[in-house]
């Protein structure tokens, strides 16, 4: 059976697909487009299974792109792509979006799979100047954290809702932005991740004295 | 009264939907129509109500299905009539609808989601972040189990959640809404609104023809950025392409809301940029008060500004309206009552 391909993609051959922690996967495929530090595309197997959008999780200089999932049990695509090995096809829209990655001194916060616009932008040499705080329930939802660890000028924290670990702040993001005194106000926030942090983040943000377009939120739906 | 939790609706399935119902309960073709007849016709909140089926037919339909029925938990009365009701989900989350009537006219504003994922600036149900979709039964219910039911003129879809990403279950909403078999509603008597999730709302306009309102609130990319996280992914000028290559002169109607916030989105530069966003686009501008919402950085416009921004605008050939402002003294804001509700039961959240 051939599959046809669906409406504005491109054909691109899966390279690897990693488990990279339980259910969740980092899956890298041919590069058919450029595309900007923190955007984002839609990706299909077949003309059958509406599209979802993945934030890019790699660098802009890198050969493949790839992209950062958690499985769905109940969700219709992300079960299939689990299982997508070397050689298969992915159909995938070309890049868009605008939340996208600078050079200026900036705050970075995301929760869960939420980290992946700022591999992208890591990877792509925007990583000076920057902290990063990343929310997660356990020590095993750090994804990349060896990576974030080892960038220059990084500040990387992660804060962990569940468990208690070294080098970590053992409670929620949500509690570790309220307690810290440096917040400032001038820099840009970058938020990523579920809605509800998202809000949560923003609002705590506001409250202290942050002007609202200094944040820019990115939503997962 | 109450819902099973584990037996599945028979309220909300569409005919094409209860046929598969009667086919896999080897049950006659005819009844589908038949209870299709009975959900939406006659109103009927339970299978032993089914009399045209026959006994058997019912307690096979029994075994597995029921009709599904939540009853509201909570209503306030504005002064100004409106009313705002509480209804749980049927997994018990909860949901607001209000309930407008204006002189000859009655609408109800109808929730499509529990919570939201868009984390819009200005909105209180964001807050909540996202709690689940609603079945097109959910959806319905809201419309079926208020008091003023037989009295409706007109349905919104602004309640709680974005419907564009609910699709599926707005879509069979609308279904039962507006065929025969079902309420047998105009579909100009139906507005669906949405902040501009582009697929979606292209699927939308191909499936049905209930009217459009998009959530529009500044025609400026980066302002949109900072108030509406979409834009970072679907901006409002491809919003605007997408709906120039639809026809919006004849029965189906588009509309923009615009909440005008003071000194942010009410100036003469932001006339001039709608009126060129728009510009090819046969449409209405409903310029809405912003009441604010607890923590919110943002201010409502003065009166007279809203009013010289309409002129603006009306002048400029975009026919612009103020919509009044109703329910005030019990609705500052949707979302305020369900969000309440979710306080009081302290979920863990995973961050």
């Amino acid at each position: 059976m051939i599959e046809s391909t669906p409406v504005g993609t491109t054909a691109c051959k899966v390279v690897a697909n990693e488990e990279i922690t339980d259910n969740v996967h980092y899956l890298t495929f041919e590069r058919p487009y450029d595309f900007e530090a923190g955007q984002l595309l839609s990706l299909t197997l077949n003309a059958n299974i509406p599209p979802r959008l993945y934030s890019i999780a790699s660098g802009t200089n890198n050969d493949c792109i790839s992209i950062l999932f958690d499985v769905k049990p109940e969700g219709t695509l992300t079960p299939l792509l689990a299982k997508l090995a070397a050689g298969d096809l992915v159909f995938v829209s070309p890049p868009y979006g605008s939340f996208l990655g600078s050079n200026e001194p900036a705050i970075w916060i995301a929760t869960g799979t939420g980290i992946a616009p700022f591999i992208s932008m890591a990877q792509s040499g925007l990583g000076d100047n920057k902290t990063l705080i990343h929310g997660a329930r356990t020590i095993n939802e750090f994804y990349f954290a060896h990576f974030f660890e080892a960038i220059k000028g990084l500040t990387y924290i992660r804060c962990a809702s569940k468990g208690s670990y070294s080098n970590t702040y053992n409670g929620r993001l949500t509690a570790y932005l309220r307690e810290t005194s440096s917040l400032p106000l001038n820099e840009k926030y970058y938020l990523c991740g579920n809605p509800l942090m998202v809000n949560e983040v923003r609002d705590l943000l506001i409250e202290r004295g942050i002007p609202f377009d200094n944040i820019l939120s990115e939503i997962f739906f | 009264m109450t819902t099973d939790i584990n037996k599945p609706w028979l309220y909300g399935k569409t005919l094409a939907e209860l046929k598969e119902v009667a086919t896999s309960l080897g049950l006659p073709g005819f009844t589908a129509k038949q209870i299709a007849d009975w959900l939406y016709k006659k109103n009927a909140t339970n299978i032993d109500q089914f009399t045209n089926l026959s006994i058997k037919a019912r307690e096979v339909l029994k075994a597995e299905y029921q009709v599904g029925y939540i009853a509201h938990t909570d209503v306030q009365t504005s002064i100004d009539g409106t009313k705002k009701y509480l209804f749980p989900t049927v997994g018990g989350k909860f949901i607001e609808s209000a309930y407008i009537p204006d002189r000859d006219r009655a609408t109800l504003c109808v929730s499509s989601q529990s919570g939201c994922k868009m984390g819009c600036l200005f909105c209180m149900t964001a807050k909540q972040g996202f709690q689940s979709h609603l079945s097109a039964g959910e959806i319905l219910n809201q419309v079926r189990a208020i008091p003023e039911f037989e009295k409706l003129t007109n349905l919104v879809y602004m309640g709680m959640g974005e419907p564009m990403d609910n699709l599926k279950n707005v879509l069979a909403s609308l279904d039962i809404l507006t065929s025969d078999y079902g309420y047998g509603w105009s579909p100009t008597r139906i507005t669906v609104s949405t902040i501009g999730v582009i697929p979606a709302m292209r699927e939308f306009l191909e499936k049905s023809k209930c009217h459009l309102a998009i959530s529009l609130h500044t025609p400026f990319d980066e302002e949109r950025r900072k108030l509406m996280p979409i834009q970072n992914v679907y901006k409002i000028r491809d919003v605007a392409e997408e709906l120039k290559q639809w026809d919006f002169t004849k029965q189906r109607r588009v509309s923009f809301e615009y909440i005008m916030f003071k000194d942010l989105n009410d100036t003469p530069a932001h006339v001039k940029e709608l009126v060129r966003l728009l510009n090819g686009i046969k449409c209405r501008i409903n310029l809405i008060r912003f009441h604010p919402i607890p923590g919110t950085p943002l201010l409502g416009s003065d009166e007279q500004t809203v009013q010289g921004f309409k002129e603006a605008l009306n002048a400029k050939g975009v026919v612009t309206t103020v919509r009044a402002s109703r329910g005030q003294d019990i609705y500052a804001a949707c979302g305020l009552l369900s969000t309440k509700e979710l306080n009081k039961k302290e979920e863990e959240t995973d961050f």
